[in-house]
């Protein structure tokens, strides 16, 4: 009896806390009603976590060195999707009817972008993808752009790196559950199929998925079929993991994948296994051609004390694509602040310059990156043809 | 629904809440008709679970995967036919399927139909196992289907998913299906089945010995659960506009188990209770999650990610110290809504009497 | 029919390509994966056995230790044989703090109360992890020890490989002896066997169920402790999928029964290995591999493999 009272008493005061709360939000709004407002929606928890927090810290230090557009403050307001497609529909409808956005910056993860799709096309809100490379995003959607390349491309850049570096017969190991990982291999395939003129290029297309931990009973199986490397797309934590043990078990050959492997956390995890690693990304310091990248260096590394990576600048350059719109547009008006977009042309961003095809997509460079002594190193640059 | 005047009663609400409903889809704006949407679609989904695990009392905790299938068969077949090669553009649609076309509603008849037949399939296997062993199996199931579903690409796309679902934020289409779904299984709980069901909650062994078709009973409740669980997925999936096989690992089957806890194991006003308290609460509980100033200072505590906490917190907080949920294995009748309006003192003051 | 047999051949041609190295290989990844899963199966049916629940719970503890280990070397740099000892203690703690709060106030109710309480349990601890910790892996601490590689002709072994098994036997044999030997794993068995008749005969059924947990918990640890070396990535849901298949293996090996939950990690490690190795077109279809196997094994033998029956009293 007397744990009850103690927890109904907790209940109550959660409840007065939330309503606190919700009456300090209709205070904050009615003092910042000078401010142009854009929703940014991310996987601050769940499964894609580490994705979310990295590219929420790129669109806030934009924000920091571009608070202002049209003489107003921009103010973002943040919502967590939870790495969840039904959270995320309802965190991009909250966005833009309860907070007022005029534009939309997310998300990590193509299907929590997908979910998000119909309600930006209804309410006819402009969204900028940050780090969804999946075409579906994109297509059919008059509202849906990106910043970040598509899977396609990476796919058709790492299979000529490949080529180049001399492989012939490549094994792919794909995350089956992940569209992402899906989609890059098989745009991989194509690509270097029509590059070796070999239908049997292939020797091996191999699953898993996600959340697996033990990969020795598909890396034997590739090491007997002896290939000259490994295209291997999908999340860091799993392709860490691929790697480290594909080393232990004496397997020497490279490993390559995406931009996701760019990330502090498969260098953590994987060690110094994953040395040699090669991945294709957006972006890099040795290519960092314009002033802007310049200064998102400079701010990331005094900000958060580590090398910025791809997701970080790509939400960056989301946001410098929305603030750019908006003063193009020199409205809030949503549908002028589309219409801003698809106009986008050479806009100098960090990930070089931006300009939008009839999809929304960018047309981008690539970088193709190596990890060397911890850190991801420059390799090669794949320019756009 | 005893007497006439509990069916005109009945008929009078329902009535009356699809006014409402009217009244939302027109008044309301797009995020409040996808919560209240939600809402019904979680109760639709809550009450079949409720089906086997409160009234048949059989503890399966396979709702995801039912889902999936009827969210799948919505999502194959009302893509356009022209969009298609945009969706697959990985591997091709199977041409067997491939110009296959139907409208919404026959859609999500055959995706519950299709759960149903599944959970025929599985039930022989499963249905004579009890307690833990029959909820592992069942979640078992339910993630073959999703790693089925993964797998099978021409079919269903495989992790790239499938989008351009024609999408549906209607509340008035969403409130039909629930209601339909509320009174059936108001009518079977009332019947002779619902009896049997109970009977075989509260003793197999002596409702056997009364005569109750164990395997028989079980299995209807089991498939009918999948029935409902196939429409509420195919609801879902039109909801969203996309589906992908992420969306039903079997942690999405938790969601449901809650609400049926809340709102009382057992009680069908309950699951829908349960269902408006869990998705409202979780969408009121977003608060927990942005930066809370409180005269003027910061409180750290206030995080993404603490909303969760405090939604387990919650859940365990209810099975602890709050057993039976809110209706126990009550319903609402109408006698005590009256009783209720005619005097809530002498109401609750007697309530507190009879315990 | 011709064609049909050429596919068939075509499938089973893996097995006969298979080069002796790499079967050896095969099976060594397959061995120290189900001595991994037996390690942690341990955990799971013990509880089962006395008091008669699903530990949902117990996949995350799992991943607590991790979090705990990954705390002692790598924040606070001890050693990591200390912090072995400490993770140990910790995790008994955990496991005996969420007996207290969510297993003992329904001790009296219905069974799917106590289920539930468990789903919440495992829910609330995956919920704190995401929220303290965050969703972004870290990396468990390196033991070079115990990492190393080591190479056998041809075939590959991690060091870690040889120690699991051997851990996982050596608590095998110790449990068997506090089980069968001693006056506390007699009362184990007499709780077990019929709860009210311990309590009448004057066990403390409380104790016994705190000291299950203690065990099972620092099971969970030294389990995690070693998946933490093989497998090094440490996020919130970590302990969901291993758990849920370690509690198939109990349930193949017949629940309750400690024996059997080894052999069911065994069985469930390596066929998961085997049926990559000699179906390599089935990789994507791994992990349904685990409940085919538990719902083959139901329907055959619902007490599992070295269960023993029992039938239901009026």
């Amino acid at each position: 009896m007397k744990l009850k009272k103690v927890m109904s008493v907790l209940l109550a005061s959660a409840v007065m806390l939330g309503a606190l709360t919700g009456c300090g939000g209709d205070k904050k709004e009615a003092k910042k009603a000078d401010t142009v407002k854009v929703g940014v929606f991310l996987p601050l928890t769940g499964d894609n976590a580490a994705g979310g927090e990295l590219e929420l810290r790129g669109v806030k230090l934009a924000h920091k060195l571009h608070p202002e557009v049209l003489g107003k403050k921009v103010e973002l307001v943040v919502a967590d999707n939870k790495s969840d497609k039904a959270e995320s529909a309802s965190v991009a409808a909250r966005l833009i009817e309860k907070d007022k956005v005029c534009a939309l910056i997310g998300t990590y993860g193509s299907s929590l972008a997908m979910a998000a799709g119909n309600i930006v096309k209804e309410a006819k809100v402009p969204a900028i993808g940050t780090s969804c490379t999946n075409p579906q995003v994109t297509a059919n959607n008059d509202y849906y752009f990106r910043a970040c390349f598509i899977d396609p491309f990476q796919g058709t850049v790492m299979a000529n790196y490949a080529y180049k570096q001399g492989a012939r017969k490549v094994a792919i190991v794909q995350e089956v559950s992940n569209d992402y990982s899906v989609g890059l291999a098989k745009f991989f395939k194509d690509a270097f199929v029509k590059l070796t003129n070999d239908p049997d290029c292939i020797v091996d297309i191999a699953n898993y998925q996600t959340g697996d931990k033990d990969f020795t009973a598909v890396l034997t199986n590739l090491k007997a079929k002896n290939p000259d490397a490994v295209f291997a797309p999908g999340n860091f934590t799993e392709s860490a993991l691929l790697i480290k043990q594909a080393r232990q078990l004496g397997m020497t050959i490279p490993f390559m994948g995406g931009d996701t492997w760019e990330t502090q956390e498969f260098i953590d995890v994987g060690g110094k296994e994953v040395e040699g690693a090669v991945m294709s990304t957006a972006f890099d310091r040795e290519k960092a051609s314009t002033p802007e990248a310049q200064k998102f260096l400079k701010a990331y590394t005094d900000e958060y004390k580590s090398e910025p990576s791809a997701l970080s600048a790509m939400a960056y350059d989301a946001y410098l694509i929305t603030v750019d719109a908006i003063k193009r547009a020199n409205s809030t008006d949503s549908q002028k602040i589309r219409d801003a977009l698809a106009a986008t042309k050479d806009l100098e961003a960090v990930t070089g310059k931006t300009t939008f095809d009839k999809n929304g997509d960018p047309i981008k460079a690539a970088v193709i990156k190596e990890v060397k002594d911890a850190k991801f190193k420059y390799l090669d640059f794949v320019g756009v043809n | 629904m005893k007497n006439k005047r509990d069916i005109l009663l009945t008929v009078a609400a329902l009535v009356v809440l699809f006014g409402a409903a009217c009244y939302a889809q027109f008044e309301m704006g797009s995020y409040v008709r996808r919560i209240i949407n939600l809402c019904l679609i979680y109760a639709i989904i809550g009450l079949s679970m409720n089906l086997t695990n409160g009234f048949a009392g059989q503890f399966s905790l396979g709702q995801a995967g039912f889902m999936a299938v009827g969210a799948y068969v919505v999502g194959v077949f009302t893509v356009p036919v022209d969009l298609r090669p945009n969706v697959f553009y990985a591997v091709p649609m199977n041409p067997m399927i491939a110009d296959i076309q139907l409208p919404l509603w026959l859609a999500l008849l055959f995706g519950g139909l299709l759960a149903a037949l599944i959970a025929f399939l599985i039930g022989w296997p499963v249905l004579r196992l009890r307690g833990d062993y029959l909820a592992i199996a069942t979640l078992g199931f339910s993630e073959i289907i999703r790693i089925l579903i993964t797998n099978a690409q021409s079919w269903t796309n495989g992790a790239l998913g499938i989008k351009d679902i024609p999408a549906l934020n209607d509340v008035r289409y969403i409130f039909i299906a629930t209601a339909i779904t509320f009174l059936f299984v108001t009518c079977l709980i009332n019947s002779s089945y619902g009896r049997a069901f109970k009977a075989i909650r509260e003793d197999e062994i002596a409702a056997e010995a009364m005569g109750v078709g164990l395997f028989k009973h079980k299995c209807m409740a089991f498939m009918l659960s999948a029935f409902f669980a196939g429409i509420g997925g195919g609801l879902y999936a039109t909801l969203l506009g996309t589906v992908d096989p992420k969306n039903f690992l079997f942690t999405l089957t938790y969601n449901f188990l809650l609400i049926i806890v809340l709102g009382g194991m057992g009680s069908i006003t309950g699951s829908m209770l349960g269902s408006i308290i869990v998705t409202g609460g979780l969408e009121y509980l977003r608060v927990f999650d942005e930066p809370l100033e409180l005269f003027g200072m910061a409180i750290p505590l206030f995080r993404p990610g603490f909303r969760m906490v405090m939604f387990s917190v919650l859940l365990m907080a209810c099975v602890l110290f709050w057993r039976k949920g809110i209706m126990g294995t009550n319903e609402f009748t109408w006698d005590k809504f009256i009783a209720f309006c005619k005097n809530p003192v002498k109401y609750f003051t007697q309530k507190g009497a009879n315990q | 029919m011709i064609i049909y047999g050429g596919e068939k051949m075509e499938f089973f041609q893996a097995i006969l390509d298979m080069s002796a190295v790499s079967f050896a290989q095969h099976f060594v990844n397959g061995f120290s994966l189900g001595s991994l899963y037996a390690l942690i199966a341990i955990g799971y049916t013990m509880v089962y056995g006395i008091l008669l629940m699903i530990n949902f719970a117990h996949a995350d503890i799992v991943m607590m230790a991790c979090y705990f280990a990954f705390f002692g070397i790598t924040v606070f740099h001890i050693p990591w044989y200390i912090t072995f000892v400490g993770v140990i203690i910790a995790t008994a703690l955990l496991g005996v703090l969420i007996e207290r709060t969510a297993y003992r106030p329904l001790r009296e109710a219905p069974k799917n109360s106590v289920l539930i309480s468990a789903i919440g349990a495992s829910f609330l601890l995956e919920n704190l992890a995401n929220y303290l910790f965050s969703g972004r892996p870290l990396r468990f601490p390196e033991i070079p020890l115990l990492s190393q590689n080591i190479a056998v002709g041809e075939v590959q072994i991690q060091a870690i490989c040889l120690v699991i098994p051997v851990m996982t036997f050596l608590s095998l044999a110790v449990l068997l002896h506090i089980v069968n030997n001693t006056k506390t794993g007699m009362a184990m068995r007499a709780v077990s066997k019929d709860y009210e008749i311990a309590r009448v005969m004057g066990v403390d059924i409380d104790k016994i169920i705190s000291i299950t947990f203690i065990i099972g918990s620092s099971l969970a640890a030294i389990g995690a402790f070693m998946w933490g070396v093989r497998y090094p990535g440490i996020t919130p849901y970590l302990g969901v999928m291993p758990g849920l298949k370690c509690f198939i293996a109990a349930v193949i090996g017949g629940i309750g029964n400690i024996k059997g939950a080894v052999l069911g990690g065994f069985i469930l490690g390596l066929g998961e290995i085997f049926i990559v190795a000699f179906f390599p077109q089935l990789s994507g279809y791994r992990d349904a591999f685990a409940f085919i196997v538990l719902i083959i094994i139901l329907f055959y033998k619902p007490t599992g493999l070295l269960g023993v029956k029992t039938t239901e009293k009026v």
